[in-house]
């Protein structure tokens, strides 16, 4: 991530990062990504778009949370570690009081059929946002340099192993990983070659 | 939720330090691991309690990540959220905090394209399996396969084809449901 240009705000605080990240993720339901944008770039503008972009392709690459990792390269950005604790304080403190009151209170309120036939109906509607997303992200891979075969190949090995064998997670991700890593080294690598 | 004896929070919050590692492409691809675990291995959730643990987190507002401290709170309360909690970030983080200040410059590199390129056909893979495991306790249940499967479909519908926010959408699901459609 390049600094921001000069004339760009900042936080004024590490406080100010924790309000500000506090106001962003109480407002993403169903997910933060979007309404981080529209916060930190459009409304306070303390990253461009590009700089956005740049942030969550890394913080995608790595593993954790998204906009967890994104949250933390911005404050660190800004004031060091005490920026990074400060942005995801804010982004995970309030919505987590929220949530596991909320499941409190639905451990009481399981014995009444209409809050479990809303619990359901929930249930429900997240996997098919998840089946959705899934389907999303299948768009992203059209740029791939594996291309459509080799992709279709990786995605429904890993789809099968978990669903069907119930390989262990980590299983899949080093062994499928690696072989993936490996086949795109050598697809790149022939890539420029051809391209020379 | 039951109390948990110290050696299985200990258990629980190592399983989730291990598994921070892993959740590349955000913490959702891990479910399947997490419900292997804590569903089908030690038996301290059912299927309902899981998927239940997901609604919630996609209900309430904040990163979808707060679904891994749900299934701790409801397998050891308070402890338990806090333990799966920091387990699912600690590595992650500190990882993310160091990669990133190491060097976004050599994000062209051939050898970090080729682990995106390699990387991202397995993360949508698991990330279909996720929808797939959370769909299927509603397909086992005949009384429940023909409405869940009609909403799962709109959802899907409305989220490819709108601009709809997904809570609207959760709104509706719980309406039906409560009013006994699912």
């Amino acid at each position: 991530m390049t600094p921001a240009a000069p004339d760009h705000p900042r936080p004024r605080s590490p406080l100010h990062l924790f309000i500000a990240f506090t106001v962003l993720a109480l407002q993403g339901f169903g997910g933060v990504l979007a309404v981080a944008q529209r916060e930190l770039v459009d409304r306070r503008r303390w990253m461009t778009r590009e700089e956005f972009v740049d942030a969550y392709s890394v913080a995608q690459l790595l593993p954790g949370p998204n906009v967890v990792n994104l949250s933390l390269m911005l404050g660190d950005r800004f004031f060091g570690w005490r920026g990074a604790f400060a942005a995801i304080s804010g982004m995970l403190f309030a919505p987590l009081v929220l949530v596991i009151v909320l499941a409190a209170g639905y451990n009481q309120l399981a014995g009444f059929p209409a809050v479990a036939g809303a619990l359901r109906g929930m249930g429900a509607v997240a996997a098919g946002l998840i089946l959705a997303m899934a389907l999303k992200m299948l768009g992203t891979l059209r740029r791939n340099p594996l291309g459509p075969a080799l992709c279709a190949l990786l995605g429904l090995t890993t789809l099968v192993a978990v669903t069907v064998f119930r390989v262990p997670l980590a299983w899949v991700v080093i062994g499928l990983g690696t072989a993936g890593w490996c086949i795109a080294r050598w697809c790149i690598a022939r890539q420029e070659g051809a391209r020379r | 939720m039951s109390s948990l004896p110290l050696a299985d929070l200990v258990d629980l919050f190592l399983r989730f330090l291990m598994l921070s590692l892993l959740s590349i492409g955000g913490a959702m691809s891990t479910a399947p691991e997490m419900h292997r675990f804590l569903v089908a291995e030690r038996g301290w959730l059912n299927d309902a309690d899981f998927t239940t643990a997901i609604a919630l987190a996609q209900a309430a507002p904040g990163p979808n990540v707060l679904f891994v401290p749900v299934l701790g709170f409801q397998v050891a309360g308070v402890v338990g959220a806090a333990a799966a909690l920091l387990g699912i970030l600690l590595p992650s983080t500190l990882l993310s905090l160091g990669v990133s200040r190491w060097g976004a410059q050599r994000r062209d590199a051939p050898a970090v394209r080729a682990f995106t390129a390699g990387l991202a056909p397995v993360s949508v893979g698991l990330v279909f399996a996720t929808g797939w495991l959370l769909s299927l306790p509603f397909i086992a249940a005949p009384e429940h396969r023909l409405g869940a499967l009609a909403l799962i479909a709109a959802t899907m519908a409305v989220t490819l084809k709108t601009r709809l926010a997904p809570i609207w959408m959760i709104v509706v699901g719980a309406t039906v449901g409560a009013l006994g459609g699912v």
